[in-house]
């Protein structure tokens, strides 16, 4: 039993403890504070298995973001009497969840052996990218087309959310301290989130941090109540939010008519398509996660 | 030289560990909300600390050492900010804050 | 047990304690927990598949990186569904 097998067992075990903890806890708040926690672990669990571009994403995007939707959430609703629920569901559940782990363990182990094609031709392909990292290659060139339907995925719930029209929600007036603190944070985000854009091509990071990362900053200011209306109506707000789906569209569209085909780069200008193509995404995750967090119907209707 | 700075990191990293196992002892056995929060945050920032600058001792360049002193002190700021936070709404609720702020 | 296999079962375990929360609450915000853990058990079944090669595999961890926005996307739509309700609708 290696030190490594110990931690991971030791990680495993707590992110199981915490998910059972997060759906039994007593209250609401304390379910939705442990399940922060979880996402924290989940992160340290990515990094351990080597998918860093994943932590930083589930750190963001996976404890951060939906944390703070949560905590919204539960402050929108009211709060009712927890009902207890009935031994009997709980333990029948616990048995049904037992005998479905004995009989998935044996279909799943023998996996581990299983033949990997994709890494070496990914790793052959890598050059004529026009990135350096594996993994924002296949995000933005090899499986571009994955990646437009996930911004555009973004844009469909904004449109459900403000079909909604939801109501404002009530934060405690300014506190001198979460001002100053919101303002030296705020930069510092956009620098972070600079950063990992940049770095994106050539270690992990990528457009999808850095636009958690920017959203994560600007709720920070709307939480201090520094943060302006974001009106919808206001057409550059829509251009920023529809303008990474739009760019990534047109660069895919140009390639069908004048190039090689949908979503099919030309080698020579790979880097600088993809560098475009994220900046544009940045900015569009960024605008579409603090209007979903955030908004409500006087910042959404047109 | 190397050698002495790697030797030297272990002991910082160990004495990290026990600030946050301290503090993790406070978090559980203390009564109160407010001197939960006074053990968190003062026992985990200073066991951070020692175990950045352990870290940064066995780091391989200068520029990682450097990350790693700079997410402490990050990390020392934010937990600061939100230990304050958390109490001055636990006053709040309370009933000890005058209405003006 | 290698570290693949562990991360495997984890994810399984994963998957199943966010099904038995699924059953089990009542409350639409625990739901919505008890699928994002749903969720993290087939992130963690994909992720513990991609590390069986040493560099990890990038076409899974940049499936999951995919998976998890979409997940976020769709639990904020569902998040914002749950609290626009009247207060007694709120079970």
């Amino acid at each position: 039993m290696s030190a490594d097998w110990l931690f991971d067992a030791a990680l495993v075990g707590l992110l199981l403890m915490l998910a059972l903890a997060a759906l039994h806890a007593p209250r609401l708040y304390t379910s939705v504070v442990l399940f922060i926690v979880f996402g924290l672990l989940l992160a340290l669990a990515w990094a351990r298995l080597g998918a860093v571009d994943l932590a930083l994403a589930e750190a963001a995007i996976g404890a951060g973001l939906l944390g703070a939707m949560l905590l919204a959430a539960l402050a929108r609703s009211r709060q009712p009497a927890l009902r207890k629920q009935a031994p009997a569901s709980l333990v029948g559940s616990a048995l049904l969840g037992l005998l479905l782990l004995a009989l998935l363990v044996p279909a799943v182990l023998p996996l581990q052996q299983g033949a990997q094609p994709l890494p070496p031709a990914v790793n052959a392909a890598l050059d004529s990218s026009g990135v350096s990292h594996p993994v924002t290659a296949v995000l933005l060139n090899f499986r571009a087309w994955d990646t437009l339907l996930e911004l555009a995925v973004l844009l469909l719930a904004l449109l459900g959310v403000r079909q909604l029209r939801p109501a404002a929600l009530a934060t405690a007036p300014g506190w001198p301290l979460l001002e100053a603190w919101a303002r030296i944070l705020a930069p510092l985000a956009v620098l972070l989130g600079g950063y990992l854009l940049w770095r994106g091509s050539h270690a992990p990071g990528g457009a999808f941090q850095a636009g958690a990362l920017l959203a994560a900053g600007a709720l920070v200011l709307r939480l201090a109540g520094l943060l302006p209306p974001l009106r919808w109506h206001y057409w550059p707000l829509r251009l920023l939010v529809l303008g990474g789906l739009l760019l990534f569209l047109g660069v895919a569209a140009t390639g069908a008519w004048f190039g090689d085909g949908w979503l099919v780069y030309p080698p020579a200008q790979a880097g600088l398509l993809i560098l475009l193509i994220e900046l544009a995404a940045t900015l569009s995750i960024a605008a579409s996660l603090i209007l979903l967090v955030s908004a409500d119907r006087q910042e959404l209707d047109s | 030289m190397l050698d002495w700075l790697w030797w030297g990191s272990w002991p910082l990293i160990g004495a990290g560990l026990l600030f946050f196992i301290a503090g993790t002892l406070g978090l559980l056995r203390f009564p109160d909300i407010f001197s939960r929060l006074h053990a968190v945050t003062k026992a985990d920032t200073l066991g951070l600390g020692l175990l950045a600058l352990g870290l940064a001792l066995q780091a391989q360049e200068l520029h990682t050492a450097l990350r790693l002193l700079l997410v402490w002190l990050l990390v020392m700021a934010s937990g600061a900010t939100a230990c304050q936070l958390l109490a001055r709404h636990q006053r709040q609720l309370d009933g000890d804050l005058p209405d003006e702020r | 047990m290698s570290q693949t296999a562990l991360y495997l079962i984890a994810g399984l375990a994963l998957w199943l304690i966010g099904l038995h929360g699924l059953i089990v609450q009542h409350y639409a915000l625990r739901r919505i927990i008890a699928l994002n853990i749903m969720g993290s058990g087939c992130f963690m079944v994909m992720v513990a598949l991609a590390s069986r090669v040493q560099p990890p595999d990038p076409v899974l961890q940049a499936l999951v990186v995919t998976g998890l926005v979409v997940a976020a996307s769709a639990s904020a739509f569902a998040l914002r569904l749950a609290s626009s309700g009247k207060p007694e609708q709120d079970e």
